[in-house]
Parts: C-alpha cells; sequence; structure tokens
C-alpha cells in the first residue's frame, strides 16, 4: 500500500482533505500528497472508513487541486528519528532540518505520540532546581522532573525569564554539565525564536540545544506536531541517554488556538470559548510527558511558556493547564510597569512539588517556614496597601506603616534582581529574613521560635 | 465474528449483529478492548479503553458476551489499577514504563494462593443467599477479606472447602440453584460496575467522618455514608486536602480513584502511603487502601469507567461490613469523559457542551453512597468525597452546580485564601454541611456537650468579622468601636490558630476531635475574655497587644493530639494573662459603696 499513489481527494478545506475508496487505512498513519507542481505534503489520517478517508495535511490545503494530488499512505504513524546527532540541531515541526545541515539518518525512529507512562512507573520528583531567582527558588521551587509553566502576557518579558533560567539552572551540589534544552517554539515571531538563539549562544550551551521551530506564519496544523516531536527527542535524550533535560515550549496559546481552528474545521462540538472539549486531554498528552522514571537516571523538567489571553487566568488555556501543572509562576503587568524583573507576581504563583524539594537534607531546615511566612506577610502587606490608596497613608498606624515598606522593599530587593543576577538560594533565604525583620518577631507566626532567634534581626524571642 | 466499519477517534463503528448494549468488545489485531454504547441495525458504535491508531476498517472485532466488570476478591487491597481495573504494577512487569496497547492481565493475581478460613455456621446442605458470608482471608493484618457469595445467587450449599490454601482459579464450594444448575464457588467473583450492588436496606448515616481537620469536622462534618463535594480552581489544595483525608480518615478502607489528575500525584501517594501509619491501628496505610489510577495522558473513555469502577470496588468492600471512604478526583475530568463522547456521538450539547444528561448521571453515582444493612446483616456505609474542579473556579458551572444540589457537605476552596497560603483553603463563608444535626448528637455523646453552640458561636464571629472586614477596607480600622476592633482581632485568632492548618506539619497535621474541640473552646474562651473586658471600658487596642494572642496562634503546632494535658494547663491559665487589665478596670466594690449614699 505503501507504494500506491491514490488520486480519490473528493474534498479539500482548511487543511482537511477527504479521500474516496481507499479501503483498510489505518487511523492515525503517515499520509504524503503529492500536488500539481510536485512539492510534497504530509499529513495524518484522522478518520479512516472504507468509503472516505479524512486526511489532516500539516502544509494546508492552499493551492491544492484536488484532480491532481497524488495521495500515498505510508500506513505508520508520524514517526521522529532520533540519533545523538540531533544535539545542536535546529528542526522545523515536523522534525525536517532547518538549518541546512542534512537530515538525521537513523533506524530508530520513535512514534511522536508516544505511549502514556505507567503511573506505578513513575519516581516522584525531588531534587531542587536552583535557578538563581529568588522568587521562584525561594517561594515556588522547582524540582527535577516537574512541569511548571510561566503564566505571561504580551509584552511582558517572559521569554527573558525562561533564558535566564534555562542559562541558571543547576542543582545543588552538582556540576551543572549534565543539562541539556529542548527548545520548541510554536506559532513564535522570528525575533523570538532569534532571541532564544541568540541566548543560548552567548552562553555557549548551543550544541547543547535542540530547537523544534513553527513560527507564526508557517501552516498551523504543523503546530500540533511540533511539541509532539520536541518531547519525542526530549524523551530519548533523557530515557536513553541519560541527560537530565529541560524542556522550554513558547507559545502554548498557539498551540491551544491550533488544535481550536482544526477542531472547528472537523465539525468537533466547542465547549468553553470555541476549545475543543478535549483541550484538557490533549495538553495533558503534552505535559504529562515531563517527569522521572524509576531506575532511570535521566529526567524531563518542563517549562511551558504560555501568554494568558488579556491577561485573563481563568481563560481556558491557562486554566486548563493549571490543572495539569505542577504550578505556575505568574508574570504581572503591575510589576512590570514599575520596572520590577522579573515581575514574578507571587501570591497567584504556586509550585506543587515545593513541598518535598526543599527544607533540611535539601535547601535549609527554614526554607518551607520562610516561604509560608513571605506568603503570609506580603499578602497582609498588600491588604494594608489596598486600605492606604483609599484612606491615605498618613492615616495609617506605625506597625501598618512599616508593613507598607516591607511590600515595597519585598517587590524592589526580593522579587527584584538584575537578568544576569545568580543568587544562591543561601542568599535568597538571608535576604528574605533581612526582609521580615523589618517587621515585628511576633507578627511572624509561620516560621517557628527557633528560627526567629536564629535568624530575625532585632528579634527579642 | 464482526468487523470495524470506521474510525473516528476513540469511537469505532462495527459491524457487529446482535450485541447488546454495554457489551465489551475485543476490535482489531492488537486487542484493544471497549464497551458498545449504541446499535443500528447490524453496526454496532463502541468507545474504545485505548488509543485507536494502527486500527484498520475490515480488521475483526468480537463481542465479549458481558459487560464492563470487576473482579471482587483477595488481592485487592494496596493495589493500583487502571480505569477498567487492570493492575498496573503487573502491566508494568508485562510491558514495561509505559503502557503498551492490548495488554491483558488478570485484575487479580492467579498465581497467588490464600488463606481461606471457611465460617463455621456454613454447613453442606444449607441454604445460601447472595451476600452470605462464606469464610474469610486475612488479606493484610489490619484487614479481614470477608469471602461472599457473589449477590443473585441464591441454592443449597452442597460443598464448602475446609480450611486451606487457595489459589483464585481453585473452587472453594459448589451451590446447587433453584433451576437445578450448579455453580463452582470462587474467592473471588465479578460484578458489572455500571449497576449498583444489592443490599438489604439502606440505615441512617450516624457517626462523623473524623478526618482530623478542624475546619471539616468540627465546622462542616459529614457523616460515613455520606456524600460531599470539594469544589476549587487550580492551586487552591484540593489534592492535598483530599490526600489529608485520604491519610488521616477514621474509615477502614480508603479507595483513591485519580481520575483524569497528574501522574506525580499518584506516584506521591504510592510512594507516601506504605511510609505513613494509620493513626487508628497503627498499621501501614496502604494495606487498607485502593487506587484506580487513570491519570490525564490515559485514554479518556477508560477515564468516564475509572468512577464507576472505584465505586463497585467500594461497595463490595461494604458489603463486607466495612465504613468505606471513596475519594473521587475529580469529577470534573470525569463530566468531561463523558461530554467529550457525547459530542463524538454528535449528541445536543446543553450547557457549555455538556450532554443533557449529565445531572442525572452525577446524582445517580452519587446516589451509591451510603450506609447499609448487608445481607449478611451487617452494617457498612460508602462515603462519597468528590472533587471538582470548576474552570476558571467559576462555581455556577454545570458540573458543580449540579454536584451541589446534589451532596450534603460542600467544601469550598477559596483562590482567595489559597493565595494568602491559608490552608486548608476551606471557605467558611461558602461551605456548608446538611448534617450538623446529626454529628452534634456524636459530638455532645463522645466529646463535649456544648460542641453544637461552641461551633455556632464560632461561625457567627467569623460572619461578623466579614462585615466588619468590609467597612475596614472602605474607611479603615480607626473607624470601628472597640467592640467592633476586638471581633475582628478574635475572627483573626479563629482563622490563624483554628482554621489554618498544616498537612506538612507533624504535631498539627491530624487533630483528634478532643484536640478540635479544646483549641475552639479555647479561643473562644480568650473572645469572651477581652469581651468582657471591652464592655467593661478597656480599649481593643490594649487586649491586642496581649502576648497570649500570638502565644495562642502557636498552640496547635506546639500541642499533638496525644499532648492535650500541657494544651489543656495552658487554655486554664488564660484568665491569668487578663488579670492585670480586669484589675484595671473593673470598679473596686469598695468605690462604689461609698459612692451610694
Amino acid at each position: 500500500m505503501k507504494n500506491i499513489e491514490f488520486r480519490t481527494a473528493t474534498s479539500a478545506q482548511g487543511g482537511l482533505v477527504v479521500m474516496g475508496g481507499v479501503p483498510g487505512v489505518a487511523a492515525g498513519s503517515r499520509v504524503q500528497l503529492r500536488d500539481h507542481a510536485g512539492r510534497i505534503r504530509s499529513g495524518l489520517v484522522i478518520r479512516a472508513a472504507d468509503d472516505a478517508v479524512l486526511v489532516e495535511v500539516f502544509e494546508g490545503t492552499d493551492e491544492l487541486d484536488l484532480e491532481r494530488t497524488w495521495v500515498r499512505f505510508l500506513d505508520e504513524p508520524f514517526k521522529l528519528p532520533v540519533s545523538r546527532d540531533i544535539m545542536g540541531r535546529i528542526f522545523n515541526g515536523s522534525g525536517l532540518p532547518r538549518d541546512g545541515r542534512p537530515p538525521i539518518v537513523s533506524a530508530d525512529r520513535r512514534d511522536v505520540n508516544g505511549e502514556p507512562l505507567n503511573p506505578a512507573a513513575r519516581a516522584y520528583p525531588r531534587e531542587f532546581i536552583q535557578t538563581g531567582i529568588s522568587a521562584i527558588d525561594g517561594m515556588n521551587s522547582l524540582t527535577r522532573g516537574q512541569k511548571l509553566p510561566i503564566f505571561s502576557g504580551g509584552g511582558l518579558p517572559h521569554n527573558r525569564v525562561a533564558a535566564q533560567i534555562v542559562r541558571q539552572a543547576k542543582l545543588l551540589g552538582e556540576e551543572a554539565a549534565e543539562f541539556v534544552v529542548v527548545f520548541a517554539a510554536f506559532g513564535a515571531s522570528h525575533a523570538d525564536a532569534r532571541f532564544f538563539q541568540e541566548s543560548f549562544e552567548e552562553s555557549g550551551v548551543l550544541n547543547k540545544v535542540v530547537m523544534f521551530l513553527n513560527l507564526a506564519d508557517e501552516p498551523v496544523i504543523e503546530r500540533l506536531l511540533t511539541p509532539r516531536a520536541a518531547l519525542t527527542a526530549a524523551e530519548y535524550l533523557a530515557f536513553d541517554l541519560d541527560y537530565h533535560v529541560l524542556v522550554v515550549m513558547t507559545d502554548m496559546t498557539a498551540y491551544a488556538e491550533a488544535l481550536r481552528e482544526v477542531a472547528v474545521l472537523r465539525g468537533d462540538v466547542p465547549a468553553r470559548k470555541g476549545y475543543p472539549g478535549y483541550l484538557y486531554s490533549d495538553l495533558a498528552e503534552i505535559y504529562e510527558r515531563a517527569g522521572r522514571i524509576k531506575n532511570r537516571r535521566g529526567s524531563i523538567t518542563m517549562i511551558p511558556v504560555l501568554s494568558m489571553p488579556s491577561d485573563d487566568i481563568t481563560h481556558p488555556i491557562p486554566d486548563l493547564t493549571g490543572y495539569i501543572t505542577e504550578g505556575q509562576i505568574v508574570l504581572g503587568r503591575e510589576l512590570a510597569n514599575q520596572g520590577v524583573y522579573p515581575p514574578v507576581t507571587v501570591l497567584p504563583s504556586l509550585s506543587r512539588l515545593m513541598k518535598d524539594g526543599v527544607g533540611k537534607n535539601f535547601t535549609r531546615e527554614d526554607h518551607p517556614h520562610v516561604a509560608s511566612q513571605l506568603f503570609a506577610s506580603y499578602a497582609k502587606a498588600l491588604e494594608v496597601r489596598g486600605l492606604a490608596a483609599i484612606i491615605g497613608a498618613e492615616e495609617l498606624s506605625d506597625a501598618d506603616r512599616r508593613t507598607l515598606e516591607f511590600a515595597d522593599a519585598f517587590e524592589r530587593r526580593f522579587i527584584g534582581q538584575g537578568e544576569d543576577e545568580d543568587r544562591s538560594i543561601h542568599e535568597t533565604l538571608n535576604l528574605a529574613w533581612d526582609l521580615l525583620s523589618m517587621l515585628p518577631a511576633e507578627s511572624l507566626i509561620r516560621v517557628s521560635e527557633d528560627e526567629l532567634a536564629k535568624y530575625h534581626k532585632g528579634a527579642e524571642a | 465474528m464482526g468487523a470495524i466499519l470506521e474510525i473516528n477517534g476513540p469511537l469505532v463503528k462495527l459491524e457487529l449483529p446482535q450485541t447488546v448494549i454495554g457489551e465489551q468488545v475485543r476490535v482489531g489485531r492488537m486487542g484493544l478492548v471497549g464497551e458498545v454504547i449504541g446499535r443500528d441495525g447490524d453496526t454496532a458504535l463502541a468507545q474504545l479503553y485505548e488509543d485507536t491508531a494502527g486500527l484498520r476498517p475490515g480488521e475483526e472485532a468480537e463481542g465479549l458476551g458481558w459487560p464492563l466488570s470487576v473482579e471482587l476478591g483477595p488481592g485487592l487491597l494496596g493495589a493500583i489499577f487502571d480505569g477498567v481495573q487492570r493492575p498496573l504494577q503487573a502491566v508494568r512487569e508485562q510491558s514495561g514504563d509505559r503502557i503498551a496497547r492490548g495488554v491483558a492481565v488478570p485484575s487479580l493475581p492467579r498465581d497467588k494462593a490464600w488463606h481461606f478460613v471457611p465460617d463455621p455456621t456454613r454447613q453442606a446442605g444449607g441454604m445460601l443467599t447472595g451476600g452470605d458470608v462464606l469464610g474469610s482471608v486475612q488479606e493484610t493484618e489490619s484487614i479481614l477479606h470477608r469471602i461472599l457469595t457473589p449477590p443473585l445467587i441464591q441454592g443449597e450449599l452442597l460443598e464448602l472447602a475446609p480450611e486451606g490454601d487457595y489459589t483464585l482459579d481453585e473452587a472453594i464450594g459448589r451451590v446447587k440453584l433453584a433451576d437445578g444448575r450448579i455453580e463452582k464457588l470462587h474467592l473471588f467473583h465479578r460484578w458489572p460496575v455500571r449497576t449498583p450492588r444489592p443490599f438489604k436496606q439502606r440505615d441512617h448515616a450516624v457517626a462523623p467522618l473524623i478526618t482530623g481537620q478542624r475546619i471539616l469536622d468540627t465546622f462542616y462534618p459529614l457523616l460515613k455514608g455520606g456524600k460531599a463535594a470539594i469544589p476549587g480552581p487550580f492551586g487552591a489544595g484540593k489534592t492535598m486536602l483530599q490526600q489529608q483525608i485520604a491519610r488521616w480518615c477514621n474509615a477502614e478502607i480508603v479507595i483513591y480513584v485519580g481520575c483524569g489528575e497528574r501522574g506525580n500525584e499518584l506516584t506521591d501517594v504510592l510512594e507516601f502511603m506504605p511510609e505513613l501509619k494509620d493513626p487508628h491501628t497503627g498499621r501501614p496505610l496502604m494495606e487498607r487502601t485502593l487506587l484506580v489510577a487513570n491519570t490525564s495522558n490515559m485514554p479518556v473513555v477508560a477515564r468516564e469507567a475509572s468512577i464507576y469502577v472505584g465505586i463497585t470496588l467500594a461497595e463490595y468492600f461494604r458489603d463486607q461490613g466495612y465504613d468505606v471512604v471513596m475519594v473521587a478526583d475529580s469529577t470534573s475530568r470525569w463530566a468531561e469523559a463523558l461530554r467529550e463522547v457525547a459530542g463524538r456521538l454528535g449528541q445536543m450539547p446543553v450547557e457549555e457542551g455538556y450532554p443533557a444528561y449529565l445531572g442525572s448521571r452525577l446524582a445517580a453515582f452519587y446516589e451509591r453512597a451510603g450506609r447499609v444493612e448487608t445481607f449478611a446483616g451487617d452494617h457498612g456505609s460508602v462515603t462519597l468525597i468528590g472533587a471538582v474542579s470548576p474552570p476558571g473556579g467559576d462555581f455556577s458551572e454545570p458540573v458543580t452546580s449540579h454536584t451541589k444540589e446534589i451532596i450534603q457537605t460542600f467544601w469550598a476552596l477559596s483562590k482567595e485564601l489559597a493565595d494568602a497560603r491559608h490552608y486548608p483553603a476551606v471557605d467558611w463563608l461558602e461551605s456548608f454541611s446538611g448534617y450538623v444535626k446529626s454529628a452534634a448528637k456524636w459530638w455532645a455523646e463522645t466529646v463535649d456537650p456544648n460542641w453544637e453552640s461552641a461551633r455556632a458561636e464560632a461561625l457567627d464571629l467569623l460572619a461578623a468579622s466579614e462585615e466588619l472586614q468590609r467597612i475596614v477596607n472602605l474607611v479603615g480600622v480607626e473607624a470601628l468601636s472597640s467592640e467592633q476592633r476586638w471581633t475582628l482581632e478574635a475572627a483573626g485568632l479563629i482563622k490563624e490558630g483554628l482554621l489554618q492548618q498544616s498537612a506538612t506539619d507533624d504535631v498539627d497535621s491530624f487533630a483528634s476531635p478532643e484536640k478540635q474541640y479544646a483549641l475552639l473552646a479555647a479561643l473562644l474562651d480568650i473572645y469572651r475574655h477581652g469581651m468582657r473586658l471591652v464592655k467593661l471600658g478597656a480599649p481593643a487596642r490594649r487586649l491586642i497587644q496581649l502576648p497570649l494572642l500570638a502565644q495562642a496562634r502557636r498552640w496547635k503546632s506546639q500541642h499533638g493530639s496525644d499532648d492535650l494535658a500541657a494544651l489543656k494547663a495552658k487554655i486554664a491559665a488564660i484568665p491569668d494573662s487578663f488579670e492585670p487589665l480586669i484589675q484595671e478596670y473593673t470598679v473596686p466594690l469598695s468605690t462604689l459603696r461609698e459612692a451610694t449614699p
């Protein structure tokens, strides 16, 4: 069947082609289309019956002439060839080289959809990764094997934050050398792609990066394949070659929009805001490929970047993502406008795996309590700030005024830091105590009395 | 034997005459399993539990002759199953770290022999009815697995095996049915998951489920045999709260159904459960726990089934006379699976794409909770706790609003509380419990007769402070009277010293009912002392500076449930802290006398 070309397309619209009279085609199998100009396009079978086969074409159906389109069914799912040579290479969304170098030749070709990891085979992520960014390390720590997205908005510096994490991420007490990066961009602008490329180049990690790029002006349907191809490469690097892989994907919103576009064409019933009901399952197929496996050395840590449409965290894309990922780092416009970098809005940010990766034996014994105290004190301080905006700062009590000073210092000195500033976790925690010492010891009930005595400056306790 | 006609995502159209809706089918060369959900003449529509990529029109399909069923017998406890009861540990041994398709592994191990002790009252020649206890197997140290006669069987017991070791494939008895057929009995039997297991009659739920979480037990109690929902946006601590319940609750069996949730969370449960001890028996928690896992990246149709698999397992232990808690995380993912399939079937969507039968399916599912009298004359219960994941945290969405009408206890999680790291982030104003009256009886008999009034007083205080907080947000705290400021302060004390309870605090992660009540009474005592002083003219400002307020906030993590004597000593000393102020603001009797002519 692989060698037969069919010319039985009966309709084509928005990236979908219906083929008539091709019996026995396997669902999910790869398709090659040759158009009248001899150009080759690729696609997937998404519905199979003897009388009609529905094919999704990655490069789209523009300029397709039904009578002069020849279709071959390759009889296998979409596969990515993998070998050590992928390191340092740049591919397009379907895994073909876009760096002008020859394609990867390997007998080892993997189904890009992967297979679900058996929950009984997973190992729980427990190793603290130091990113050098206080707002993350101190309050929303990342662990190896975690998926922690950056929720951002148009015009916010999410790319710079992601790049800084890639540059600085390391495990405590271990050489940073074991990390490799898989970078996938879908629907990203040429400028964004270039920014990352240059940032990897400058920090000298380019030969340890595998890039999969599907840019904003490239076919939408290919966007659905891009993260899957990238994660197939990541799984190979992590679980065959024992690397610790950091996967950075941007922008998940573009991915979900592509999914919606295709779903509408397929005629799927829309659920919320026109997104298909299976958006959750589809996103989960991607995010859940992060993790660790028992008795394997490598790991996949994932940092997806997504821009929240109109900064709305309840929009289906960030909302469903938040239900799947193990927390989120939220960037805020208000802080960014005040010139705070990185503008991490700490209150809605969260790392679910932090509780098991910090504290005694991991970072420092006071870490969990300090983080909890910072959250509580800052939340309280924001209430006071809201009050001050109404009744005026003059009306505040002395205690409230000190709280306000704490909030300002916290934002400026703790959240704010340089783009090249790489703070150790000890520096971060000591800084936290400097700031907490601006508040009276008796108001700090999330930390223990012993910790107060040890770290609080000017504590009477 | 039939054939595949069309493949569309998880739905497959088959040529399969004479199949029955609900029948299990095996299709294609890979042997993928699914169930028939519709018929039209000789064609049938089936949904498959596994990914359909690679299936072709023309490949074979066969009906298996039974509906989706689970195996019920020794070997269940401590296991982790997927959404259609495949044992994930055994699957891993067979297919490696990733779940290959078409893997066929029996749900319960066939090679293991169990030590069966027959029930001495069962004699050959006696009559046998479904649900009767045939004997028992000591499955774990804490759980005696009672071997039950399969429901619906009725007849004369011809033979029952003597005490000894038997595998699941060996017969342990024979029964002669009314129609003369002879049926073999085994240590296990099968039951279709979509049919509730029968029982003699429903009973009143009487005892509260103690979870060790103050905001739940003290404020919004749930009864054994009751139904509860935990709705909350992501990041509000839903998972943590459910894990706390699974860890600490005083049920005998806990069934945790991870329905469309994170893989790492199940790993967490799998890793920490064996290390933790059941606070009620001292045995490893895993011995009373059973996991059903369909993580979010596993096929969506099996997700829909996983909830039913879980509840059937729960009913089976209930029928043995146990109190069972089933935690379903999350029912929203189950509803979404329903929606996904309905969408592919082209059914008319009503709200947010959900099919019209969403409400009735949810109600029927929750109806499977309850306390019952079993056929064997025991009492058992299934308590259902369903997590709900409302999109955007909007409680008016269909799944949350339908659930709210069905359940009796509503533990509403709040994003604002979680953002301020107030855990458990159960909103004390939005939550409710319809079981307070029944629970009050138990608390009055077991812990303290004043429980109900103390609870009400604390809730009033919290509600009052909410009103006051609104005023403060508008005009500042200075606008409040001393009485109001003290109310606000005391509510803060209750929030921080009582409602907040850290899951990671070894001392306070679990609080016994006695500790819960002692703290509640103590904090209310502080409030009342202060209020008396304020009424005597003491400014709230002075009271707020009392070191007692900061100290009392730490009591919960200084004294564990086994250290109540020390806590009670501190409580007894509360009046001392107020003494100097009382002296100052009480007009001495002598001056009063002088003033009176």
